[in-house]
């Protein structure tokens, strides 16, 4: 009964799996690539979050949505705003006929700032927006899906709805939104310039930091009973059900919380990159977003990680190379992920490198634990089987 | 009559899909410490009554009234919360959690968002979890996936996550369906000690256990009560037998 | 939004717009009834439907040029060929794709979603190598041009009635082939119970793969339907498939009648509210309506209250 008490975070298998990332990320990758390289990598990165939210969502709680990139956006959105209102300071607008309010807006025959970008002139009302907009708006789509009982595929479908309405209107009031090309030409955060070289590797290590806390975040709720909750709804609905679980709020936390997880993936974005558009929210991006769940594995939260950055780093290079080819590549994988290695990545890992990998590093630890002195007497059955 | 003395009372219970009366004018009343059993034809209503009482299935005209609480006004974890317990007819566990999971999950504590996020596995939990593994015959097997079990093996598992909630009112639908004979035995062996203080309602076909188990028998036909009484007086009425052997 | 309009005029708006509205419905119809079927019989999601809508737009483009190449003189019938091929074509495929992929993928309906989806990428990619990114017009034949008047405001363009007679044949073909067919009772059969059908015999791989070429195969008759409204571009069968699954969501899935209402019901509202405010307003107004309704009647609005 004991080796049922114990409730870790991690587990050494999973311990070892975040040392390896964070290796690769914090100290490899910024010693290896160029300062443009690495900002490209931070730029996948700030998707690994939307894909972390898709693993507790859709790979645990069996809930696909395919409107994530309406709270990407939300969230990106909400960080321009503020980035774009420090930018538009009457001296440095001087030359409109409104100065003081962003250029798409003079543009467009505004004379004032609406009402909704007020809040964000404060850093701090940006940042809260950042994750409360997006989670207050995905919790009102929750709270009238679920209770109503909507799911599976009619879920999927409306969320997709959801990014098709979104992405028209951001599109159609052009003076408010900055329309089609969204809000671009950001210059600075309190001053301090994000377009230069030494802003953006800073920039990667923040983005690197907030991967690593939303990936214990994730791990902290898996862990809890809250995720084996997840895993049951997807078994079994009715049982939990009436086990007197109020399943649709489970539902609707989930949801909030993988959009909330979308949004600080948003904000990273547009800090790292310098503009927010419409084409980073409709159905295509959105669907897009699964595929990096996907590869990485739907159920493992360092595959989020590893899916966005082998997906991302396949786009670049694919359409950079053969811009053809792309299409068809993504079109493969969607259908491999389901078809062939519905687990991903991590499913490929756990199943052919995993064994290798203990095989091989087995001696090596009994080598070491024979060198240190241990404090309990090494049992026979140990010491036979070596 | 007054309705305290009965945990459940079922009064004109009705419900209608489209115009077809599955539950029609349906009322019965359990006592405290009963072990109820519904027999009737396949399609007699029998899971409906279930599904109405823990809220499944929304009524369309009646009253259900447990411990005095009116449940057809009540959302299905709450009817849960009040102490109704209900198995489903094909044994619904959760496949890809182990036992000791499936038992934890249903333990009646952390049932709400937060509550879970800080649900901690304390001796309490390890208690109960252990205690109802060994009422269910799965004490050896807590570490095992659930998908793993046989069928019979996976319908004591859903009694145990009921008993572990310790309900006044089971309702377990068809409990020793695809069970071998010795499993049968165990099994009402099983019941009878747990109904010591809880009312059960069990729906089953195999006669020998209704006989063996029952207090009291309701036969049900086409959405109503055809007769009602120990089981002797339903085996000898004449309408039951009329239904059963043909027309 | 009606100021500055008589009533003669508004009468006028709506008659006008209404038909136009009936050509949206038209292809609207012929999209979700092929989409209805799939989902509907099979619960398979069809991501790759606008796909096939357009593979038959492509063949009737390629009917249309083969005519005034080599049979100049039959023209005029080229459409109903076209028609015939582009239903062959869209089933074919059809039939291939459930074989390959789709098979295998039965009961996982969130899977099916994305790998189809992944199915219309390629497509897409494919249509764009073969036939370039340049959309595609077809030049229909003189006597499907010009317009019936009927009062000295309202006209109504030929083209139009003729996709529309077109629908209600197929839509009425589909009703006798699935309602009153031997065949269409064994599709039904497989639906309710599998493994009874297949017991008594029923070959339901076949039955799957021949439902999946046939909603396919309408699809590829919409595309048909939908080159004499719009040109053909490969990424031309995408802006049509969220709109399709609202309709077929709407109706409320396995449900034909539904499924022709709440076409009727959207493309109507659609075409109506876009004269009165720009395009993609309207799309807002009619996703956001469909939305709202389906919170409050999640099964869709024609659905039989059922015993679970």
């Amino acid at each position: 009964m004991s080796n049922f008490s114990k409730q870790k975070l991690l587990s050494p298998a999973e311990l070892c799996g975040f040392i390896v990332l964070a290796l690769l990320l914090f100290v490899v990758l910024p010693l290896s690539l160029d300062d443009f390289r690495l900002n490209l990598v931070g730029k996948y990165l700030s998707y690994s979050f939307v894909a972390m939210g898709l693993v507790l969502c859709w790979g645990y709680g069996g809930i696909l949505s395919l409107g994530q990139g309406v709270f990407f956006g939300i969230g990106g959105y909400c960080m321009a705003m503020f980035l774009k209102l420090e930018a538009s300071s009457p001296e440095n607008t001087a030359i409109q006929s409104t100065p003081g309010i962003p250029d798409f807006m003079d543009w467009n025959q505004l004379t004032e700032l609406p009402w909704f970008w007020e809040p964000f002139n404060s850093l701090g009302l940006s940042l809260i927006a950042v994750v409360l907009i997006p989670g207050l708006f995905a919790f009102l789509i929750g709270l009238a899906m679920f209770k109503r009982r909507v799911g599976g595929v009619y879920f999927a479908i409306i969320t997709q709805a959801v990014a098709a309405i979104l992405t028209i209107l951001i599109v159609g009031s052009q003076g408010m939104t900055g329309g089609i090309n969204g809000i671009t030409d950001l210059r600075t955060m309190l001053g301090w310039d994000i377009r230069t070289d030494e802003a953006k590797v800073i920039l990667y290590f923040v983005c690197v930091t907030f991967v690593f806390l939303c990936l214990l975040l994730c791990q902290f709720v898996l862990r809890s009973k809250l995720g084996r909750l997840l895993v049951a709804v997807r078994d079994t609905e009715e049982r939990v059900r009436f086990s007197g679980y109020n399943v649709d709020n489970f539902k609707i936390f989930v949801f909030t919380f993988a959009a909330m997880l979308s949004a600080i993936g948003g904000a990273m974005f547009t800090l790292q990159v310098g503009f927010m558009s419409p084409s980073f929210v409709g159905i295509v991006p959105s669907i897009e977003m699964v595929i990096f769940c996907a590869v990485g594995g739907r159920l493992s939260l360092l595959g989020a990680v590893y899916g966005a950055l082998a997906v991302n780093f396949a786009k670049t290079t694919l359409s950079e190379a053969i811009p053809e080819l792309w299409l068809f590549a993504l079109g493969a994988m969607f259908i491999a992920v389901v078809s062939i290695f519905p687990n991903g990545l991590m499913g490929l890992y756990t199943a052919y490198i995993a064994p290798v990998v203990n095989r091989t590093l087995k001696p090596v630890f009994a080598a070491v634990k024979q060198k240190l002195p241990s404090k309990q007497p090494v049992s026979e059955s140990t010491t036979g089987a070596e | 009559m007054s309705k305290k003395d009965f945990v459940l009372a079922v009064e004109g219970l009705t419900v209608s899909f489209d115009g077809f009366k599955a539950v029609d004018d349906f009322s019965f009343y359990v006592e405290e410490g009963e072990i109820r059993v519904i027999i009737g034809p396949n399609g007699a209503g029998k899971t409906t009554v279930l599904d109405l009482i823990c809220g499944r299935t929304k009524s369309t005209d009646g009253s259900i009234k447990f411990c005095d609480k009116e449940l057809t006004k009540m959302t299905e974890h709450g009817i849960v919360h009040a102490g109704v317990g209900r198995k489903f007819q094909n044994p619904s566990v959760y496949e890809d959690l182990t036992v000791f999971e499936n038992l934890e999950l249903s333990f009646p504590r952390g049932r709400s968002v937060f509550g879970a996020l800080g649900f901690k596995r304390d001796a309490e939990v390890l208690k109960a979890i252990q205690e109802t593994a060994e009422m269910v015959f799965l004490q050896d097997l807590l570490g095992t996936q659930a998908t793993l079990l046989s069928h019979g093996q996976k319908q004591w598992l859903e009694i145990g996550m009921l008993l572990i909630q310790d309900p006044s009112l089971l309702m377990l639908d068809e409990p020793v369906a695809g069970m071998s004979v010795a499993e049968r035995k165990k099994t009402a062996e099983l019941l009878r000690t747990i109904t010591q203080n809880r009312s059960v309602i069990v729906i089953e076909h195999d006669m020998n256990f209704v006989a063996d188990i029952a207090d009291r028998v309701t036969v049900m036909h086409q959405g109503k009560v055809l007769s009602e009484g120990s089981m002797d007086h339903v085996q000898t009425d004449p309408k039951v037998i009329e239904v059963y052997l043909g027309h | 939004m009606f100021d500055g309009y008589t009533a003669s005029e508004l009468m006028a708006i709506f008659a006008m717009q209404g038909f136009a509205g009936l050509i949206l419905f038209s292809v609207l119809v012929l999209m979700a009834l092929g989409l209805a079927i799939i989902f509907g019989q099979m619960g398979v999601i069809n991501m790759a439907h606008g796909e096939f809508m357009i593979l038959g737009a492509y063949v009737t483009y390629l009917t249309s040029i083969f005519f005034e190449n080599y049979l100049p003189g039959l023209s005029s019938i080229y459409f109903f060929v076209a028609i015939v091929l582009a239903f062959i074509a869209a089933a074919s495929l059809g039939a291939f794709v459930e074989w390959a992929l789709i098979r295998r993928l039965y009961k996982r309906p969130l899977d099916t979603l994305l790998a189809t989806w992944g199915l219309s990428l390629i497509l897409q990619q494919t249509y764009r190598s073969v036939f370039g990114g340049r959309e595609k017009g077809v030049s229909l034949p003189d006597w499907m041009m010009g317009s019936i008047p009927v009062t000295d405001i309202i006209e109504i363009p030929i083209n139009g009635i003729i996709v529309m007679v077109l629908t209600l044949i197929i839509t009425l073909a589909v009703y006798f082939v699935m309602q009153r067919s031997q065949w269409g009772a064994k599709v039904r059969a497989v639906v309710q119970n599998r493994p009874m059908a297949a017991a008594v015999g029923i070959n339901t791989s076949i039955v799957d793969r021949m439902t999946f070429a046939l909603g396919c195969g309408i699809a590829g008759i919409a595309g048909s339907a939908f080159t004499m409204i719009g040109s053909t571009g490969p990424t031309s069968g995408q802006l049509y498939i969220v709109d399709t699954f609202m309709v077929v969501v709407f109706g409320g899935a396995a449900n034909l009648m539904g499924t022709i209402a709440s076409a009727f019901t959207i493309s109507q509202a659609q075409t109506i509210l876009e004269f009165f405010m720009s395009g993609s307003i309207a799309k807002v107004l009619t996703l956001g309506m469909v939305v709202g309704i389906l919170m409050l009647r999640p099964q869709g609005l024609f659905v039989l209250k059922i015993r679970r």
